[in-house]
């Protein structure tokens, strides 16, 4: 059961290549392998405590002021971790700079307060938020991946020839570029299993 | 020329969604139609000027005295959701044409990363009242200028019917996209 919202997060459910939600750290911070992977992992963090706190106390919350209290909730837990960014791995917190704020924006993490943890217990909060997390950590590492394969011909920053890449798809037109065929490909992999 | 070198920069150089990938969300998902994108753009100009110039201030008049500059997140996503009904209730009021082009678009922008954006980066930048203006107002052009382009494209994409089936809807549209920020690092070098 648990095992099945963690699949359907990351593979029917992708935050990225099926609901197209988050789409901004998503381009921005995907220049490499390794920066992709580590605003993933924010955004997971964020996730999972903000569905926890929802889940909890969603019962006592007046209809009425549901967004706002929400919108505070995953607020403060995002103030957390750009504090705990900053303090402990400053070069990460430099290179993501104003996307670790911006995730109080990220559509995902208010979508998935307000459709599954306000709905839904304690427990399987946690799950559903780590299974949406890892499906938007998988799907930045995988276009971070990609990017600086090319831009660099590199694998997590050790290069594998000793040439520059094509730069286009480290800047800003490569991003969408290299997001469109990637959301081909894992459409056409979908299809296959699917039948 | 300060400002007017601003100016060009959030416009063109530095555009808010092409360059700096804010506002993805409505960027792709208002940009059907020309018109909405019309409609989508206004109501962006005029929320992220206001949202700039009032988070400048409570960034400068009660975070900093107060020395709780850790609470600007959670500030300013408050003062932005407040300020988008506020909008919407006084322009319900004192212009109903203006509202009933602009209403549906401003539920939406609370969630539009580029009004937050903007509002943190012209901190970040240590602009002035003035300069936060100028660069918010900017910003906001530039987002209403992509948005508008890109609807002008996809409206004729819709027409064309030789696209692979595979790349139709979304990946059309990003690749689209990405020759549209291609178009603009033309753009790079007119100012610094």
């Amino acid at each position: 059961m648990k095992i099945q919202i963690i699949l359907k997060g990351i593979f029917k459910e992708n935050p990225i290549f099926v609901l197209m939600l988050g789409m901004c750290p998503t381009l921005a911070t995907t220049s490499s392998a390794i920066n992709g992977f580590s605003m993933g992992l924010a955004t997971t963090f964020v996730l999972v405590l903000s569905n926890l706190t929802v889940s909890l106390i969603a019962k006592q919350i007046p209809d009425k002021v549901r967004i706002p209290s929400y919108v505070v909730i995953i607020a403060t837990f995002v103030t957390v971790i750009d504090l705990l960014m900053a303090g402990y791995l400053p070069d990460i917190h430099a290179t993501l700079g104003i996307f670790i704020p911006l995730i109080v924006v990220n559509c995902i993490v208010l979508a998935r307060a307000e459709s599954f943890a306000a709905k839904n217990g304690a427990s399987n909060s946690i799950v559903d938020g780590l299974g949406s997390g890892l499906g938007f950590t998988l799907a930045l590492s995988l276009l971070g991946f990609a990017r600086e394969l090319l831009g660099e011909y590199a694998i997590f920053g050790t290069k594998l020839i000793e040439t520059d890449g094509m730069v286009l798809f480290i800047l800003a037109p490569g991003a969408f570029i290299a997001l469109a065929y990637l959301t081909v490909l894992f459409n056409m992999i979908k299809k296959r299993l699917i039948k | 020329m300060e400002y007017i070198q601003i100016l060009v920069s959030a416009i063109f150089v530095n555009n808010v969604v092409l360059s700096r990938f804010l506002g993805i969300c409505p960027f792709l998902g208002v940009s059907n139609r020309v018109s909405t994108s019309l409609g989508m753009g206004g109501a962006v100009i005029f929320v992220l000027t206001i949202a700039a110039i009032v988070c400048y201030l409570i960034q400068n008049f009660i975070l900093v005295p107060l020395q709780i500059k850790f609470m600007q997140t959670i500030s300013f996503i408050l003062v932005i959701a407040a300020l988008v009904q506020m909008v919407e209730i006084i322009l319900k009021k004192v212009s109903p044409s203006l509202y009933q082009a602009l209403g549906i678009f401003l539920p939406l922008i609370t969630t539009n990363c580029a009004v937050l954006g903007v509002a943190i980066l012209s901190i970040q930048k240590n602009y002035n009242l003035l300069q936060t203006t100028v660069f918010a107002l900017a910003s906001g052009l530039g987002f209403a200028l992509a948005l508008l382009l890109f609807a002008g494209l996809r409206e004729q994409l819709e027409l064309s019917s030789n696209i692979p089936k595979a790349l139709k809807g979304m990946p059309a549209a990003l690749l689209v996209a990405g020759l549209l920020a291609m178009a603009f690092m033309g753009f790079a070098g007119i100012v610094n």
